[in-house]
């Protein structure tokens, strides 16, 4: 089994950690596998540049290809409206953490709570101290990290990767699901 | 005043008409003599659980959502035991049980610091001045001087020594608090959390105990809108002259130096500045006394060589401050028995031979508990010292810094270490090719934690090429802040009384805490413009206080020169220090008291039950970092104000937070009548983390919106969420529909496009109650009319 060191040195989470994503394709499996994802997607996903890109226009093609319904956080969906996505919601990152761990909330939808959540681009400290929660207070939720740094509260994270390395692990899911 | 802890046994009791056998009674407190004006509420001087109930039924409604820092308890040897998911420790505790145990702790921890700050600040005013030192915040000003203290304690302090009582309560309950944490006592997280409020409202009582007696007894000012503007940052110091510098909480200290420069004619001679709290309180003492910043600035600001002597009491201070001050080659004195920092207890010997073992550098410092000796020894080593030392600094100049950017290893460690994760290896590359613009970048966003320099293993003193290389930005530094004002007078509070409760005034804003900022302080300056610019009443204390001047106009002018100190709309007020938010909490106590003419006495649930449904007040803690900053949060929470704390505040591992899309959450008694009326989540939350600078102000707006808003009021409240949603989130809220009770609600300028999505929802008109979240305050049941 692979390991990772937290990206934050001393957010050391206690006895479970989260399994190392080695091969992009783990993700790809867990999506197909998952009866209800959702995407969760932070404030540092219109500022983080991958090369011409931004994380956000990652986001948006992995929400499109998995056809999982996204959540802005903090006061971007408007900067995903600009480019003519429409998120399933938007929402402070507390609130649908706290949404996350009700067994009776519906969704987004009305169809009932999600089985499998995926974070990117929240700010490293507040994205682990949410794993944290979900990882204790709903035990029938998987999450996954898919940003550039271990996440050891999260179910299955990668490892702290070059941004190279870490843009074709998103290429490669996005592929995999079925988008472009 | 009152008398505590009355017990009555009897072992056995035979009269003609019965017999009792072990009978026991016990009184938590008896109060027997109190003030006239009002009638005793049900619950003076309240013991752990007799606000339980009102406790229970705010968090049936914000409810606790837990963020474990680890899965583990390591408090106890039972541990380490892990407590992941459903699995309970040793002890039978389980994780929410255990995450509500902690927040108990830093609550508890919290109260505590503040309550021997008050503690040690009543006995040392009380040998100065006498225990019949009349309690003066105002005048005539200000007749309700201690609202919390009436609130929770029921009694009505006159002088100093009538706050030794309200002391000693404070005390006992914290330590009742403290053992409810112990490992095999408290099992339920609710009632933990029930434990956090008290400890929060205990925290108020101290907060208010402490600035009370410090305004009284130091003559600060009272309650002055107008309180003296004072010179704040890092270029005001003239460092020609000899420079105290005093850091901490507890004012004492420096005001003996102060003194002593009065009583030499040493006042032009000397500088005294101070960092965090202590300096608010020392610059309310005398406005010629300069404030650095708040606490994130002591590594730099020591480092500069700019003090000569280092005057440290207690709260917030660096564990390696006497370390830091020796690199310099300056003397530290230590002033308080929270923090000796290893030094000699030199209080009992002569002025003199301290004076001489301090210049002469045969010790690095001294612990000198008097206050008035310890400030005739800071000023005459400062002044002895200063022409010898020469400022000399533990900053390295630019070359040494470009050097030493070149010995990088490249091996990422100081941005993993530090807070913020800035892109420090990426700077120090660039410095090492001489351009050390990316280093000074950093500034603005650096805690100043020195966590990056741990974490080296070269030992690069990474936060000194930070500060060095913003050097220019550095100096630059001046800014105007108004000196703390003390409490809201009372005929400032009858004047927005009305407004703010019936909503047209849009909300108070207190902007409190520390300065563990995501992006540095001038967030803080700007949100708090925001806001008065919007008419609201922006009211600041600590380390906020100070980031909210950080902002200059074309004119150079700053907030606290362009915005009025007053309590009223579109102000932008100072408090004062810590201690100080008590007259913020007791701000909105006394709209409840002096406008709605609600009793105060041993009050508490009914005041909280209005402060809740009508006073739109929020905390703004955008960089809480401490545990005190936590008992402040917890005092408003129990009070009924939300408070909003910056990302880093996710750390204290617990919100509080409503469900928009739960209804059945939203209903409240009309008193009225008895019905239950849905009222839309107003306000949403008790406690909740903000991703960003934008999403708090959104937040906040909506935050100050009351079921109790008249209809202009909450079309002016609904205007300013909604507008800065659009300019902010790009687009409207999507939850307009829960907050529009009647037409009357709409914003006129927005009617068509609230109308469309009112349709879409599929909104119905309610009505507006007198809202209360307690049966007992329906004055006609509907079975009854």
């Amino acid at each position: 089994m692979a390991t990772a060191e937290p990206w934050q040195k001393a957010e050391v989470p206690g006895p479970t950690k989260a399994l190392v994503i080695t091969k992009p394709e783990v993700v790809v499996a867990m999506v197909k596998k998952a009866k209800r994802p959702i995407l969760i997607v932070g404030h540092e996903a219109a500022e983080t540049e991958i090369g011409e890109k931004k994380l956000m226009d990652y986001a948006i093609r992995i929400s499109e290809a998995g056809k999982i319904p996204l959540v802005a956080t903090a006061h971007i969906v408007g900067e995903f409206i600009k480019k003519g996505f429409q998120p399933a919601a938007f929402m402070p990152a507390i609130d649908i953490g706290n949404r996350l761990v009700d067994p009776e909330w519906k969704g987004l939808d009305g169809n009932g709570q999600y089985d499998l959540a995926l974070f990117m681009g929240l700010t490293y400290y507040m994205e682990w101290i949410l794993f944290s929660g979900l990882k204790h207070f709903n035990l029938n939720l998987k999450t996954i990290s898919l940003d550039r740094y271990y996440h050891p509260q999260a179910s299955w994270s990668f490892p702290n990767l070059p941004v190279n390395d870490w843009a074709q692990s998103l290429d490669l899911i996005i592929g995999k699901l079925g988008g472009e | 005043m009152s008398r505590k802890s009355v017990q009555l046994k009897i072992k056995e009791l035979k009269t003609d008409i019965a017999s009792i056998k072990d009978l026991e009674l016990n009184f938590g407190r008896l109060v027997t003599e109190t003030y006239a004006e009002e009638p005793m509420g049900p619950t003076p001087f309240p013991s752990v659980t007799a606000l339980r109930e009102w406790d229970h039924k705010v968090l049936q409604r914000y409810k606790p959502f837990y963020l474990p820092y680890c899965d583990v308890c390591c408090l106890c040897t039972f541990g380490k035991c892990d407590l992941t998911g459903d699995k309970r420790g040793a002890c039978g505790i389980n994780m929410a049980g255990q995450q509500s145990r902690i927040v108990l702790l830093a609550c508890c921890i919290g109260a505590s610091a503040h309550a021997s700050h008050s503690r040690h600040l009543l006995e040392h005013l009380i040998e100065k001045h006498g225990e019949k030192t009349p309690i003066d915040i105002g005048g005539v000003n200000v007749k309700v001087e201690a609202p919390i203290t009436r609130l929770v304690c029921g009694v009505k302090p006159k002088t100093l020594g009538d706050l030794e009582e309200v002391q000693s309560y404070v005390e006992g309950q914290i330590t009742q608090l403290l053992n409810a944490t112990l490992t095999g006592q408290e099992g339920s997280n609710l009632d933990f959390e029930s434990k956090v409020f008290h400890a929060g409202m205990m925290d108020h009582v101290a907060l208010e105990v402490a600035d009370i007696a410090q305004i009284s007894g130091f003559n600060f000012p009272r309650a002055d809108p107008e309180a003296p503007l004072v010179e704040l940052g890092f270029g005001v110091v003239d460092t020609a002259k000899p420079v105290i510098l005093c850091i901490g909480h507890n004012v004492p200290p420096a005001v003996g130096i102060v003194d002593y420069l009065n009583t030499n004619g040493l006042v032009d001679k000397v500088e005294v500045c101070g960092l965090c709290c202590t300096s608010h309180d020392v610059t309310r003492y005398s406005p010629k006394a300069k404030i650095i910043g708040p606490i994130s600035w002591q590594l730099r600001f020591i480092r500069s060589g700019i003090p000569d002597v280092v005057v440290i009491d207690e709260q917030c201070i660096r564990g390696d401050s006497l370390l830091e001050a020796q690199k310099i080659k300056a003397p530290v004195i230590v002033t308080s028995e929270s923090n000796c920092l290893g030094l000699p207890n030199r209080t009992r010997d002569s002025v003199d031979a301290i004076v001489s073992d301090l210049t002469s550098g045969k010790a690095p410092g001294a612990l000198i508990l008097d206050p008035d000796k310890a400030g005739e020894v800071a000023v005459r080593i400062a002044v002895q010292v200063a022409p010898g030392r020469q400022k000399f600094k533990a900053i390295p100049s630019l070359e040494e810094v470009v050097e030493g950017s070149k010995k990088c290893t490249k091996c990422n460690e100081c941005v993993r270490a530090c807070p913020q994760i800035l892109p420090i290896m990426d700077a120090v590359a660039a410095a090492a090719k001489g351009d050390t613009a990316k280093l000074a970048d950093l500034y603005d966003s650096c805690i100043g934690c020195g966590r990056c320099e741990s974490a080296c293993k070269v030992d690069l003193p990474l936060h000194s090429f930070i500060v060095k290389s913003a050097e220019r930005v550095l100096k630059e530094e001046k800014y105007k802040v108004r000196t703390g004002r003390g409490a809201i007078q009372d005929t400032e509070i009858r004047n927005v009384g009305s407004p703010i409760v019936l909503g047209e005034i849009p909300g108070v804003v207190a902007f409190v805490g520390c300065s563990n900022y995501p992006h540095g302080g001038k967030d803080v300056a700007e949100m708090a413009m925001e806001f008065a610019n919007r008419k609201f009443i922006v009211v600041n204390s600590g380390c906020s206080a100070m980031s909210a001047a950080l902002y200059k106009n074309e004119e150079g002018k700053t907030p606290y020169e362009l915005y009025s100190g007053a309590f009223e709309a579109g102000g932008i007020l100072n408090v004062g220090s810590c201690v100080a938010n008590a007259h913020i909490a007791g701000a909105a106590i006394k709209i409840a008291s002096i406008f709605a003419k609600r009793n105060l006495k041993g009050n508490y649930e009914e005041i909280a039950d209005y402060i809740l449904n009508r006073v739109g007040a929020v905390g703004v803690s955008w960089g809480a970092m401490s545990q005190k900053a936590a008992s402040i949060a917890a005092g408003c929470w129990r009070l009924g104000v939300p408070v909003v704390v910056g990302p880093h505040g996710i750390k204290y591992r617990r919100m509080l937070l409503g469900r928009k899309d739960r209804e059945e959450d939203w209903y409240v008694y009309d008193a009225r009548t008895g019905d239950k009326v849905f009222v839309g989540p107003a306000p949403e939350h008790l406690f909740a983390t903000a991703e960003t600078k934008e999403e708090a102000m959104v937040m906040i707006a909506k935050l100050c919106m009351r079921p109790n808003d008249t209809t202009k009021g909450r079309a002016i409240k609904l205007t300013h969420y909604i507008d800065l949603h659009k300019r902010l989130y790009g687009i409207l809220p999507d939850d307009i529909n829960l907050f529009v009770r009647t037409e009357l609600d709409i914003p006129i300028t927005m009617k068509e496009e609230i109308h469309k999505i009112l349709e879409e929802k599929k909104w119905k008109e309610n009505r507006i109650p007198d809202p209360t979240l307690l049966s007992r305050m329906i004055r006609k049941r509907k079975e009854e009319a």
